[in-house]
């Protein structure tokens, strides 16, 4: 088990524009009407979900659930996105989790990319064991290590602080790996060249791969700011104080006190989904491409 | 750099330059990572050890945990429902994810936007799918439920409020949401075969089938690889979906391992004995992910 072999299995980006030359073109009209109807099928099961949330988010208490299902509310409660902000802390809850994702975020691609350049261009002994370590540390869930950690942190005194999410999530091995998978794809000669102009390592890094490796980064950010924002367990463990919630359990602490606000229940939701998925359609398309290529994930 | 000529003092002079390098660029990394990762992984394996409270002192109990989680009725049956979760959620989201991938490899128009909507379940969060979904499948109001009615089946699931569906709802759901994600993997696999061996099959006669099993599945073998590595440790991880869904019941029947280590840790205080469990956890994620590799390197040699 090396380090290669954990890396190989999966293909670099693919450059945007060049997928034509591997894409099947789907030839009889038949087919292509029989691939629709799959898609189209597979898509509604898909969001209905989502398609259920929103609704029920405008719907009157009431009318959630209602036999036959209503799809469509009648009448539009636009209400709950007022009523929710003043029976909750929504933005106690939002404002922390937006600092975390955002503090996070920052620490793992500025120390993650800076690691996996010299994982991935500087050669010195050792090096391959140590990232050997790195990669390992990927195959054992974070719940097999979580007790100790907890320890670690609470002697600390990091445990209730903003502090200990940043410090559990900030130096994870993903943008490491992420950003050395990427480097690896920038030709050796660019830097050779530099140093053969007397650019140090530190320069080579700074101006040349830096500029090149904008797209690796912004995936990384994208893929970190939504597991941060996602992120239940971390929080539920470290976090509590209630003005410390982040929107995963101040939505859950919510959904316990008012277990039968449905609608409003469904309004928090919406509100917890949507900065993220506002992300996500903006970078949808770095984001595809980090996780393609690397298959990594917080 | 390999091509320098290694007379001694400059090449150890260079050597010395690199590590210099090297160990500066991941030592910011280094530090949080050491400290928070590598320490506390080994660290699990003396707390296991212990008998351990948060103010209390570590006292060494030897195999104390361990002999207590042989007989430990509660143990075995979040041992069980954690397995059960796996062996149904690997192959059905390995099945789907390769669905969707082949479909979304096409020229298409607006193929984008349906890759789009496979991977957003996976982006959104667990606390409003989770709440989503247990409305979807209430077992008297529910849409799912009223569907079912609809198509004629007389007696609906009780899903999430019934011991033996509750494990079956939580893996649908645990499939819906990282179907996509692995999807992408797929897709990254998909553009690497070659177009050719495609024509080349068509020529000779090959039905879409027989495409499909001389060409994509060995196109495809080391995506499909690494994908299963890592829905295994995915599957075997599996806590927040479950914990705010069901909370782990009715009674026993959706607690899964990492839900039970939260329980003796965080909740009643017993960090040795959450430790010896997870130990448990580490040992299966890492024996697969090793045996998953040595069937690998056999396959491919």
């Amino acid at each position: 088990m090396t380090a290669t072999d954990l890396s190989t299995p999966v293909p670099a980006i693919v450059p945007p524009g060049n997928h034509a030359t591997s894409v099947r073109r789907v030839r009889s009209r038949g087919g292509r009407l029989l691939g629709y109807a799959a898609l189209v099928l597979a898509a509604a099961g898909l969001l209905l979900p989502f398609f259920w949330m929103v609704v029920a988010s405008l719907k009157t208490n009431n009318d959630v659930f209602t036999i036959p299902i209503t799809w469509l509310p009648d009448p539009v409660v636009w209400r709950n996105y007022v009523d929710i902000w003043q029976r909750s802390d929504m933005t106690t809850w939002l404002r922390n989790t937006l600092l975390l994702s955002v503090v996070v975020t920052f620490l793992q691609v500025f120390t993650g990319s800076f690691a996996a350049y010299g994982f991935a261009r500087v050669r010195f002994p050792g090096r391959d064991l140590l990232f050997l370590a790195y990669v390992g540390t990927i195959a054992v869930p974070w719940q097999s290590y979580m007790i100790p950690q907890f320890i670690l942190m609470s002697k600390l005194h990091l445990s209730n602080t903003l502090w200990s999410i940043v410090a559990i999530q900030a130096f994870g091995a993903v943008g490491v790996f992420l950003m050395k998978q990427f480097y690896e794809t920038i030709p050796e000669e660019l830097s050779e060249a530099a140093r053969v102009d007397g650019l140090s390592e530190f320069g080579i890094y700074r101006r040349i791969i830096l500029p090149l490796s904008r797209p690796a980064l912004a995936s990384l950010a994208l893929l970190m700011f939504t597991t941060t924002w996602n992120d239940y367990l971390g929080p539920l463990i470290y976090l509590r104080s209630p003005e410390l919630r982040t929107i995963q359990l101040g939505l859950n602490t919510f959904i316990s006190q008012y277990n039968a606000e449905y609608a409003l229940i469904m309004t928090g939701s919406v509100l917890s989904v949507l900065p993220v998925a506002v992300i996500f359609l903006l970078g949808q398309r770095y984001f595809i491409e980090g996780v393609a290529s690397t298959g990594l994930k917080g | 750099m390999a091509t320098l000529p290694r007379t001694r003092p400059k090449y150890r002079r260079l050597v010395w330059r690199n590590t210099v390098a090297g160990w500066s660029f991941i030592l910011p990394n280094f530090i949080g990572f050491v400290g928070l990762t590598l320490l506390p992984v080994a660290v699990l394996f003396y707390v296991a050890f212990t008998n351990w409270n948060v103010f209390g002192v570590a006292e060494w109990t030897g195999t104390a945990n361990f002999r207590r989680l042989w007989s430990d009725a509660s143990f075995w049956t979040a041992l069980r429902n954690t397995v059960y979760y796996a062996v149904f959620h690997i192959p059905l989201t390995l099945a789907a994810a390769l669905g969707l991938a082949l479909l979304l490899n096409r020229k298409l128009r607006g193929v984008r936007f349906f890759r789009t909507v496979a991977f957003f379940p996976y982006i959104t969060s667990i606390v409003a799918i989770a709440v989503v979904w247990n409305q979807l499948f209430s077992p008297e109001y529910g849409p799912i439920n009223a569907l079912l009615g609809a198509v004629g089946v007389d007696n609906p699931p009780g899903w999430t409020a019934s011991a033996t569906w509750s494990m079956p709802a939580v893996i649908i759901v645990g499939t819906w949401r990282y179907m996509g994600y692995y999807m992408l993997l797929f897709l990254a696999g998909l553009q690497t075969i070659p177009a050719q061996l495609y024509e080349a099959a068509e020529t000779d006669g090959a039905s879409p089938w027989q495409r499909f099993v001389h060409v994509t599945m060995p196109g495809l073998r080391h995506t499909t690889f690494f994908v299963t590595v890592l829905l295994t440790i995915e599957s075997f991880k599996v806590f927040d979906l479950i914990l705010v869904m069901t909370g782990g019941g009715p009674g026993q029947s959706t607690l899964v391992l990492s839900q039970y280590i939260y329980q003796k840790g965080f909740e009643e205080n017993q960090f040795g004995y959450a430790s010896a469990v997870s130990i448990v956890l580490f040992a299966i994620c890492f024996g697969i992910t090793v045996i998953q590799f040595w069937v690998n390197k056999r396959r491919n040699s």
